[in-house]
């Protein structure tokens, strides 16, 4: 039995946008992988502490409200400290163009705008994430 | 893997979770740490929340899990949520009601998907349990999927079964379906803020009633939402744990549960070496084409994996 792919869909923040997260979760189950999806307000801290109980592949997280450079950068950081780096982070939302290379050098492998095709999230996690 | 049971024991939380992950997906080193860790299993108090969909077993879990902290208590949950039958895949969301304790030490939360599972867990369940349990956590709460009627697996691995109702879902309907009358050791009435919640509690009563049992299950109100209820039916669920206990039937039980975990891996250990043999397909195809029987067919891949069948007139002499 090969290993399912288990992914952490979050959304840090204040942010009450959550149509785009499940979009995506729904996506990603239908291509067969495990989502844990967590619902809104979600502190960084909870994100990671729930990416490290489920042993998740893969992060990703949603912002629409704009905290995205402060928000997705700290999940890397955390994950980190509790040397769970080997977790994949990716993320989506409204997120200026000018922001991608910041948030990329910060650790977060790729960036999801509207209009990307939920298609190129799977291949994009197909492709990237460590399974054992 | 020697490092990853010593960390799991010593209560390290990415020790824990990677050794599940093992235990799931029946990876490489799954028996080694189940052998290493199994003598330090049986502390736990296995605790199982089963109901309807949208019942509010995760809610209730939730607040479970609060009385259970405030008494200092650790807990782990499984969470089990059914994966998609089209894609394989699930989404896994019996956890989003439980944030609150994320960042609570004494509180481990693992979702887990069917997988195609029957019976309303999934289907190494019972392996995470006890390895939860050899971490030393107090309770286990295992919250199944939302069930029907035939998916009651959970009754003979929870020392207590709380069975999740609701009223407004076609109460006597609900309450006639012999599978989850049957497994209830506690009754919760969740939703009883809203109408019909008499009901349904005098109607399940009644049914209770019409059940010769020895010992009937006490009957809770909660709001779940609220926390209205909860402190009655946590000492409800250990009333009944310590009854059981008193009983003398946990003997009983405790060699029930090992007969069905021998039972379960019989069934799976020999299937994997049976589907290994160069004459397993020969054998389906054969059965396929009515040539064979399947009992003939049992027999012939027994005899090449060396296990012995009794004769049939033997069985029939005793
Ligand atoms: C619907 C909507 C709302 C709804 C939200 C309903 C809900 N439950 O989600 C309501 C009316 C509640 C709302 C409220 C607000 N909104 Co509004 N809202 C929108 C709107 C029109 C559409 C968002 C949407 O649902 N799109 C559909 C989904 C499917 O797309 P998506 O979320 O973008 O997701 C796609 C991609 O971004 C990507 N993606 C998203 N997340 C992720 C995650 C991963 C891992 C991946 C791989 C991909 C991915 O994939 C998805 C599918 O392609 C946008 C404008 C817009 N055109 O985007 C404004 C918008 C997001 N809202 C905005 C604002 C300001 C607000 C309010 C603050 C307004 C106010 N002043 O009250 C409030 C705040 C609410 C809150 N608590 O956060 C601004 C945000 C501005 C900013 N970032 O600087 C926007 C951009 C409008 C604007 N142009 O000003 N809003
Ligand atoms: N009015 C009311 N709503 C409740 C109560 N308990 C739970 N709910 C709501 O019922 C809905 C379902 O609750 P869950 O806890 O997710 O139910 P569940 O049984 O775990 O659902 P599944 O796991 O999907 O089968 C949520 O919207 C809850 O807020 C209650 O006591 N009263
Ligand atoms: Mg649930």
């Amino acid at each position: 039995m090969s290993k399912k792919i288990k992914v952490l869909i979050a959304k840090p923040g204040l942010d009450g946008h959550d149509r785009g997260a499940k979009v995506v979760s729904r996506a990603l189950r239908d291509a067969g992988m495990e989502v844990i999806y967590t619902g809104i307000r979600q502190t960084p801290e909870q994100i990671v502490a729930t990416a490290i109980q489920e042993d998740v592949d893969s992060i990703g997280l949603s912002c629409l409200s704009g905290a995205h450079n402060k928000l997705f950068p700290k999940v890397v950081d955390l994950l980190k400290e509790k040397g769970a780096d080997d977790v994949l982070v990716f993320g989506g939302g409204i997120i200026p163009d000018e922001d991608i290379p910041g948030l990329k050098a910060a650790g977060i492998a790729e960036i999801f705008l509207p209009g990307a095709s939920t298609e190129e999230t799977i291949e994009f996690i197909r492709n990237n994430v460590k399974t054992a | 893997m020697e490092d990853l049971v010593a960390g799991l024991l010593a209560g390290k939380v990415r020790s824990l979770a990677k050794a599940i992950t093992i235990v799931e997906n029946d990876l490489p080193g799954k028996r080694e740490i189940l052998k290493s860790i199994y003598p330090k299993t049986g502390h736990a108090y296995l605790l199982g929340i089963t109901g309807p969909p949208g019942a509010g077993k995760s809610t209730l879990t939730d607040k479970i899990i609060a009385h259970l902290r405030r008494e200092g208590k650790s807990v782990a949950v499984i969470a089990v949520d059914p994966s998609s039958p089209f894609s394989g895949g699930a989404i896994l969301g019996d956890r989003i009601r439980m944030q609150q304790h994320a960042l609570d030490d004494g509180v481990f939360i693992r979702s887990m998907a069917t997988r195609s599972h029957l019976g309303g867990l999934a289907k190494n369940t019972v392996d995470v349990i006890h390895l939860f349990d050899a971490a030393g956590k107090d309770v286990i709460i295992i919250e199944t999927v939302g069930v029907g009627q035939d998916e009651v697996d959970i009754v003979r691995i929870a020392q207590t079964t709380v069975v999740v109702m609701v009223p407004g879902l076609g109460d006597s309907v609900q309450i006639s379906k012999a599978g989850v009358m049957e497994i209830a050791d506690v009754f919760a009435v969740n939703k009883a803020d809203r109408d019909g919640a008499d009901k349904l509690l005098s109607e399940l009563k009644a049914m209770l009633d019409m059940i010769k049992d020895e010992v009937k299950p006490e009957i809770f109100r909660t709001v779940a939402t609220d926390d209205v209820g909860i402190d009655e039916l946590v000492a409800g669920i250990f009333a009944h744990g310590k009854r059981v206990e008193e009983s003398g039937l946990i003997e009983k039980k405790r060699r029930q549960k090992a007969e069905n975990e021998l039972r379960a891996y019989i069934y799976d250990m020999i299937m994997e070496r049976a589907q290994g043999l160069e004459a397993y397909n020969d054998v389906v195809s054969r059965v396929a084409a009515k040539q064979e029987t399947p009992m003939d067919g049992v027999e012939e891949l027994f005899t090449e994996l060396g296990i012995r069948i009794q004769e049939e007139k033997n069985a029939e002499e005793d």
